[in-house]
Order: C-alpha cells, then structure tokens, then sequence
C-alpha cells in the first residue's frame, strides 16, 4: 500500500533545476533507499517529504507529493505537524547540546505529547529502547547528547526521532558518518524500525542499500532514473545506466 | 646630524640589497646557489643595517648621561642637591643652545664651553664608530656571500628577531603603563590611606588643595573616599546595559535567525555604524539632546529632575553600546550549526522555539562574553559622563539626579592646574588602577567564556 505519492516534482536552487519530473510511489512499513552518485539530487528529494527546503531562502518545489491523500506541497499545510509525523535523521549526527533525556524529551515537549512526568519518563525510556541505546544511556540520562560516541549520538537521533511517534523516517545518508560496527547497529535498528513506520533512506553504499531496502530508487543528474524492487534493481535493472552504476562503472 | 646618518645607513642597506642580490646572479653562473639571490640581497642589507642601527640607538640612549656626568664632576664639591643639580645642567645646556636669559657666571660659562666640546667630540665618535662598524659588518657579510655560505637560515634568524623585537616593545610598554599607575597609586596611597580611599563615601578632592606646605591630614581623610564614584560608574553602567541587552540581544536575534540575507546585509553595517559615532558626539547628544528632555518629562510628571542626570548619560551610552552586543551576539548565533537548527525544524520546531531552545542556550556563552566586554566599555566610557551627568560625585541611587564616574572624575582631575606630588593629582592614578583591575577583571572573564564556547564546537 503506498504512502506517499509523489507525481511530476520539480525542484529549483534560484534558476538552476535541481529535480526533474520525479514521481514515485513509497509503500507503508517498508524501506525505500535512493542511490546514485554525489549531487544527483536524492537528499533534495528527500527533504521535500517533510518540507525541509523551506529552510533554504531559494529554494522552489514544484509539483504533488501526497502523503494519506494529504498534499503536503501546499501553503496551507500545517508543518509542524507535518514535522511530527515525518522524522528525519540528518547525515551528520546533530544530538543538541542538552542532556541525553533533555534531548529525547525535545519533541515531545514541543508537540505537548506527554501529560505527565511520568509519561514522559516512560516516553524517553521507550524511544531509547527502541533506538538500542537504552542499556548504554540508562544510567547518565542527564549526561550531555554531545559527550557520547559518533554511532550512540546517531542512535540519540534516531530515538529524539521516534519520540514523537512518526509515521514516516527520513534518513539522509545516516551511517556516512560512522565506522562499521555503529552502521551494522543502525541497519539492524532499520529492520527493527520498519514493522512500525515507513522509511525512506538516502544512502551512498549500495550494499548498504541492497542489505536494509525493499524498494530501491536510482537517482541520476536530478532524474529518477529506474525505481522498483531493491532485488531487481542489483540484480536485472531495466536501465543501462543503473546497470552501470551498480556495478562501478561510475559514480 | 643624526637624521643625515641614519638616513644614509638605511640608503646604504637598500644598496647592499641590490648589490648582494647582482653578487647572486654572478656567483650562479658558476655554481649551485644556496638560497634564492633575494636571500643574498637580504643578508647583506641586514648586515650592513643592524649592528650600525643598533649601536646608534644604545649610544642614543647612554651619550646624554655620560655628558651630563661629566659636566656635573665640576660641581661635586659644592654640595648641591639633586634638584639643584638638575637645575644647573638644564642652564648649562641652555647657555650652549643660546637660549639662556639668566645670569652668567664664569662657572658657568666654562661649563657651557665644556658641553659644546664634549658634544662635538661625541658626536665625531659617534660617526667615527659607525662607519667603522659599517665596513666591518659589510666586508663581514662580503665575504660570506662570495664564498656562497647559506643564505636562507641567517635571514631567517634575523626576521625572528625582528618580530621579536616588535612584540617584545609592545609587550614592555603595557608593562610600562601598568608600572607607571602603580607607583604613582602607590605613592598615593602613602598620603592617603587605602582604606579611607576604598571605603571612604565623601570624594571632595579639591579642598586639599594648598598653595605651599602639605595639607591638612584631618582634611585629606575625607576628600578621597571613592565609593560615590564606584557607585557612579555601576550605576550608569547599570542604566546602560538595561538599555543596551534588551535592545541589541532581540536585534542579534532578529538579525541571525529571522532577517533574510538582503535584510542583515544591510542592517549590520547600520547598526554598527552606531559603534563608529564618536562618543564625543554622543556626548553633546546626551547633554543637548536626552537631558533636558528628561528634565522636561520628569518636571511634567511633577518630579525634581536636574538637567545633568544619570539617567540621561545612562541611556545615551546605552545606545552606544547596542551594537557590540547585537554584532557579537548575532555572530556567535550564526556560528551555532546549521545541522542544530536542521534537527529542531525536523521534530517540527517553529523558529521561536528553535531560537529559545536550542539557539540560545547554545550560544549562550558567546552571548555573556558579548555582554561583559559590552560591560567593561560602559564602565570605562568618560566623555558622555563629563559632558551628560555632571562632574559633582553625589552618592545617590536615583537616575534623575547628577552624578559622577571614576573615568569623568580622572578627567576633573587632569584638567587645569595642577602639580605633580600632589595627592590630588596622584589620585588619578590610584583612580585609573582600580579602574583597570576591573575592566581587566571583566575582560578575562568575558575572554576565558568566549574561549570555552569555541571548544565546544571545534
């Protein structure tokens, strides 16, 4: 069943085109990954789906991107709560320079989820478990997000972006950061993840894609190339040039 | 005479430069080189400039106490003081100039004969010496260029030294000033008790004043309490920072969170264009301008207002200081990660939220260094004081009347007549340390905030 259904995007920097004529189908509780080489606009794309380019002065969508029949390319969305069902987890980790609870505790407290002390206790707790980090954090909550190590700050992310409960986790390249012990962590987490929310994930390494992802995109110079099964895609791609760049030629 | 020779020492390095870098190209054709022929230029420029520079600056410095030495043996035996002594070489030089309009005495008279003399032999030594040193540090150098010794390293040396000796100067002349505040404060304090002068309420330095003969001790217990000026300084400092944190932390925030670029583009070089004003104009703002507009609410509303006010001075340099906090601030909120703000828009932050939780508290730091170096500006601005809020050092809490600051007092002080050694004057200095203990004070907090920040994100 899809998800988001994106049909015919564009997307500008000022002048310069960034995106072409994208559409897309992106199934509920499965992972898509996009692939392709550097620039080829597949962050770009993903930052449409929770309208994260409004940050950037310049930049121009055009199109529709439905989420549950929702048009989120729309002045009239609401964002915020648009924010609250869309996670996102950046390249970079980007624990805030608060304490580890403080830092998973920031959306909920935003978006007036927890009632109570307690429920948010419980909140922290749950999204801390569920990020795996729980049994390494439990004991110095209060220490600083930032103090931790590359792949725990990551695992901080991805719980400060599961507390809120999202239907949807972006992510945007999340393991290029880490060393590969803290990647297989992340990849198993995503398997874990996916029997609950939908993810679309940004990614360079093509195992990386072709271990976690159902579904498979390659993006090429602002195009969306070839879409369709993550094992069609490795194994008997329809395109010459995702052919190509599966198996090294470029990129 | 010393013009012409100096000018010739440095005329000669440039030739040597080019002299040694055209040696270079001779020497290239028939062998390896070991540094470019700029080097070779270099080296024999140095040589030929520095021992000659250096030893004309030392026989600077030590030939007028050798003269003035030789001289005064003429008058050992009369048993003169030091000041007397002072006095007589002063006519002798006088005499020699041809501007001495006194009596002349036949002592005098050959001493003045004795100093042209040793002049004129010290100043044929003088030449004698450096051109020799010239010919000998050249001929030195010469020869090392012609038997092509390495070039690149000796150069290298004398630039440090070079540097070194820049640094050392101005590192020796801060020393210099501390030093010379802390013994003029020091001989002050012999006149005046430390502790009447810190916790002394009553600062009335004029009335010490007597025209000869020391003043009355019973007086000079009163009249240099400086608490009403402590008091002063805070209190306007006070008034300015409540003018200016308000002010310049919402337009920081404004300017790096909210204004589009076009907006901040033009709106920061405005707003510091307000820390360019010369305070002198903010001065004559603050008297002509704010005051009597002050008085004139404060007397609608049926309140005793005095045209020079606290208030007045308090808020003009307020608005001076606006832009150091609003700058700094502004910065050190751009410089928070873009990759933080990033994730607050991403858990559905709005902008003020962004700003008020993760923005602030981050920059937070940077923010309060802002503020205290903003402080300690305010603490040692004079010229609004002087010309805004009076020179009477009262002792008061309330904004509308006059009162005064360690800086404007300094000035009272220093101005008009005056004579050295006496606790009065001396009491700037006193004032001035105290000053400078606590804008240094501020200075190192706000410095060693400013540093801790940076660690935090590099």
């Amino acid at each position: 069943m899809s998800k988001i259904k994106v049909e015919n995007v564009n997307v500008y920097y000022g002048s310069k085109q960034a995106l072409f004529d994208v559409s897309i189908d992106i199934a509920e509780k499965e992972v898509t990954a996009l692939i392709g080489p550097s620039g080829c606009g597949k962050s770009t794309f993903l930052r449409c789906l929770n309208r994260m380019n409004d940050v950037i002065e310049i930049c121009r969508v055009e199109g529709s991107i439905k989420m549950d029949n929702l048009e989120l390319n729309s002045r009239k969305l609401d964002v915020v709560r648009l924010r609250e069902n869309v996670g996102m987890v950046f390249q970079k980790p980007n624990p805030f320079p608060k304490t580890i609870y403080e830092n998973v505790a920031y959306g909920p407290t935003i978006h007036g989820i927890a009632q109570s002390k307690e429920e948010m206790d419980q909140i922290v707790e749950t999204s801390l478990k569920k990020a795996a980090l729980w049994n390494e954090v439990k004991d110095r909550l209060d220490e600083i997000g930032t103090g931790l190590s590359g792949g725990q700050q990551q695992r901080l992310c991805i719980a400060r972006a599961i507390s809120v409960s999202p239907e949807v986790i972006l992510m945007d390249e999340p393991c290029s950061a880490l060393d590969p012990i803290a990647t297989a962590q992340i990849e198993e987490l995503i398997d874990d993840l996916k029997k609950e929310v939908t993810i679309v994930i940004v990614t360079h390494s093509m195992s990386q894609a072709a271990r976690v992802s159902q579904k498979t995109g390659f993006f090429h110079l602002g195009k969306l190339i070839e879409f369709g099964p993550t094992d069609k895609i490795f194994k008997n791609p329809d395109n010459q040039q995702t052919q190509d760049y599966i198996t090294g030629r470029f990129g | 005479m010393n013009l012409i020779l100096v000018t010739f020492i440095i005329l000669l390095a440039f030739t040597s430069y080019y002299f040694g870098r055209k040696k270079a190209l001779v020497i290239q054709s028939s062998q390896r080189l070991t540094a470019l022929p700029k080097f070779y230029g270099y080296y024999l420029a140095a040589w030929c400039a520095a021992p000659a520079l250096i030893i004309f600056a030392l026989w600077s410095v030590f030939e007028p106490s050798i003269v003035k030495t030789f001289i005064l043996q003429d008058y050992t035996d009369q048993n003169l003081t030091k000041n007397e002594l002072q006095l007589i070489y002063t006519k002798v030089k006088a005499l020699a100039a041809g501007t001495y309009t006194g009596n002349i005495t036949n002592f005098l008279d050959e001493s003045a004969n004795k100093y042209i003399q040793l002049k004129g032999i010290a100043n044929s030594a003088k030449v004698a010496i450096i051109l020799a040193i010239l010919i000998f540090s050249l001929s030195f150098a010469y020869r090392s260029v012609q038997k092509n010794d390495r070039m690149r390293e000796p150069v290298e040396i004398f630039l440090k030294w070079v540097l070194f000796v820049a640094s050392l100067g101005a590192v020796l002349v801060t020393i210099g000033i501390v030093f010379s505040l802390l013994f003029e404060a020091i001989r002050f304090f012999q006149a005046v008790k430390i502790f009447d002068f810190i916790f002394g309420t009553h600062w009335y330095p004029a009335k010490t004043f007597v025209r000869d003969g020391q003043p009355d001790p019973e007086l000079m217990k009163d009249a240099f309490g400086a608490v009403p000026l402590f008091a002063g300084t805070f209190f306007i400092a006070f008034i300015a920072m409540c003018v200016a944190i308000p002010i310049g932390l919402l337009s920081g925030i404004y300017l790096s969170e909210y204004a589009g670029r076009g907006v901040r583009k033009y709106a920061k070089p405005i707003i510091e264009i307000l820390a360019g004003i010369p305070t002198v104009v903010y001065g004559f703002f603050a008297a002509l301008t704010v005051g009597p507009f002050v008085k004139e609410i404060g007397n609608a509303m049926g309140l005793e207002v005095s045209a020079e006010s606290a208030l007045a001075a308090g808020a003009v340099m307020g608005v001076m200081i606006i832009p150091f906090i609003s700058s700094l601030s502004d910065d050190v909120m751009t410089a928070v990660p873009q990759n933080l703000r990033d994730g607050s828009y991403a858990m559905g932050a709005t902008k003020s939220e962004t700003v008020k939780k993760i923005i602030f508290p981050a920059a937070l730091p940077g923010i309060v260094g802002s503020i205290l170096l903003a402080v300690s500006r305010a603490v040692g601005e004079t010229m609004i004081v002087v010309m805004a809020s009076g020179l009477a050092a009262n002792l008061t809490m309330n904004p509308l009347e006059s009162t005064s600051t360690i800086t404007a007092q300094i000035v009272v002080i220093l101005i008009g007549d005056q004579q050295f050694g006496d606790p009065k004057t001396q009491s700037a200095f006193a004032l001035g340390i105290s000053l400078f203990i606590v804008t240094l004070f501020l200075n190192v907090i706000a410095l060693s905030v400013v540093k801790k920040y940076r660690e935090k994100y590099e």
